[in-house]
């Protein structure tokens, strides 16, 4: 317990870090000012995204492969928290588009992606909701999480080709071309901060997913009349 | 058994069960029409623009009919328990998915022919010279609708609120899709019609991409 209160200190002064390099420590970009610096937490919501969105893939593929609970767990967990990643991500991108752009939206292929995928991941948070058997909904979820996935690619190709033959409203000036030093460190510190929070929120909802099973179990046992004195709860929380 | 003929049989099933009542195909020719209908009363849209959002049009009603349509593939199986019944057949759950696949296909194919003359008359689309060009578009984006919706539909069915959730599955994971065949319908409504094989292309790739996903994953669909 102490060890995880101390990792979740050390994560918050690493954010808070970011936060403070991001708003103070970065130079002050040329033609976009201050509006820029909402860049550094942008691009770190997105890493962790897409990471945690790789983690949900790999979990379903290892549940349908093994049937082992704890990749059901992974992956309803990393979802939830890749949907948390999407949805700052997206906010970020539309405070910062408005200034930048002018506009809050537009229908760019990495904007539109980005917002399928959040689509998604709710549909895939919704159909979890709605279905009853626990191992049911493991191994249909995972279905669906393995369709959703793979479309992601798709979404992107076919906004790529779309907006190719129409011209873009917007161009973007190459993400890495011509960084400053001092602002490709504040976007490394800030992305390494976001995946640890990540992580921590993973971890701890992937915690909370195993407890919600052994309760359900407990239930279940209680319910059936027969005691499972093996259970983790039993044996350390009661 | 092979798969093939297990498919074959499971899609004459299918048929036999449609074609003794029809309630499906006409449900779905009609909610496609009103969809039609609605639009240009939204928009009242002149020739020359509906010549622009026509194939748009067209296709949301697709995929919105779609989306109702593929709802009792599965949902249907539910009230007798029949699914058990497949399921305990020797023969692959990939055929079982396959008939059906193969089933709304030509359930959906169906309902297009029907909408796409009542479309053109509405929307003043010519449709002389392009019909067996359209009909490859049709073919491909409808076989992507029917893969993905008939396996959404395998996982909706165990569902709480499934007619609510079969659309709400589907019509984001076909977004692609519908760029995709929204586009190559465009470039035969144009002036000067012409095949658009980059788009074609693409459609035929969501459609492997996908069917040999559902062709994987079959086994844990169709599981007790």
């Amino acid at each position: 317990m102490k060890a995880r209160f101390g990792i979740t200190a050390l994560v918050a002064a690493l954010l808070f870090f970011a936060g403070y390099a991001a708003l103070f420590i970065a130079p002050e970009e040329s033609t976009m000012h201050e509006i820029q610096r909402v860049f550094y937490f942008h691009v770190a919501l997105w890493s962790a995204m897409y990471t945690a969105l790789t983690i949900a893939f790999v979990a379903n593929i290892a549940w349908l492969a093994t049937r082992q609970p704890r990749w059901d767990w992974l992956g309803v967990s990393a979802v939830e928290v890749g949907v948390v990643s999407c949805t700052g991500g997206l906010i970020t991108g539309v405070l910062w588009g408005k200034p930048a752009w002018g506009i809050w939206w537009t229908w760019d292929a990495r904007l539109t992606t980005a917002f399928l995928l959040w689509l998604l991941y709710i549909a895939y948070l919704l159909l979890r909701g709605l279905l009853e058997d626990p191992q049911r909904r493991a191994t249909l979820s995972a279905v669906f999480g393995i369709f959703a996935f793979l479309d992601a690619p798709l979404v992107y190709a076919s906004n790529r080709l779309w907006r190719t033959q129409h011209p873009a409203p917007v161009v973007f000036g190459g993400d890495n071309s011509g960084l400053d030093p001092v602002m490709g460190k504040v976007l490394m510190v800030c992305i390494f901060a976001l995946l640890t929070v990540m992580i921590l929120l993973l971890v701890d909802r992937y915690r909370l997913e195993r407890m919600r099973h052994e309760v359900d179990e407990l239930r279940l046992a209680v319910e059936s009349g027969a005691a499972r004195p093996n259970s983790a709860v039993t044996k350390g929380a009661i | 058994m092979t798969t093939a003929r297990a498919a074959a049989i499971l899609l004459a099933k299918e048929l036999r069960l449609e074609f003794r009542t029809r309630e499906l195909l006409t449900a779905t020719v009609v909610f496609a029409v009103v969809v039609v209908v609605l639009f240009s009363f939204a928009f009242d849209p002149t020739a020359a623009e509906s010549r622009r959002y026509g194939p748009g049009l067209l296709w949301i009603a697709f995929l919105f009919a779609g989306s109702l349509m593929l709802h009792p593939s599965f949902g249907r199986e539910q009230a007798n328990q029949t699914l058990d019944a497949l399921r305990m057949a020797p023969i692959s759950p990939f055929a079982i998915v396959l008939g059906k696949m193969l089933a709304n296909l030509l359930f959906l194919s169906v309902a297009e022919a029907i909408l796409v003359p009542v479309f053109a008359v509405l929307y003043n689309i010519s449709l002389a010279g392009i019909v067996g060009r359209l009909a490859i578009v049709l073919v491909l984006g409808t076989l992507g609708v029917v893969v993905t919706g008939t396996v959404f539909s395998a996982i909706s069915a165990h569902a709480r609120m499934r007619e609510l959730l079969l659309p709400l599955l589907l019509l984001p994971i076909l977004a692609p899709l519908l760029i995709a065949a929204v586009e190559a319908t465009a470039s035969l409504f144009s002036e000067r019609p012409a095949l658009d094989r980059a788009w074609l292309a693409f459609l035929g790739g969501f459609d492997i991409v996908f069917l040999t996903a559902s062709w994987l994953l079959s086994d844990f669909l169709l599981e007790e």
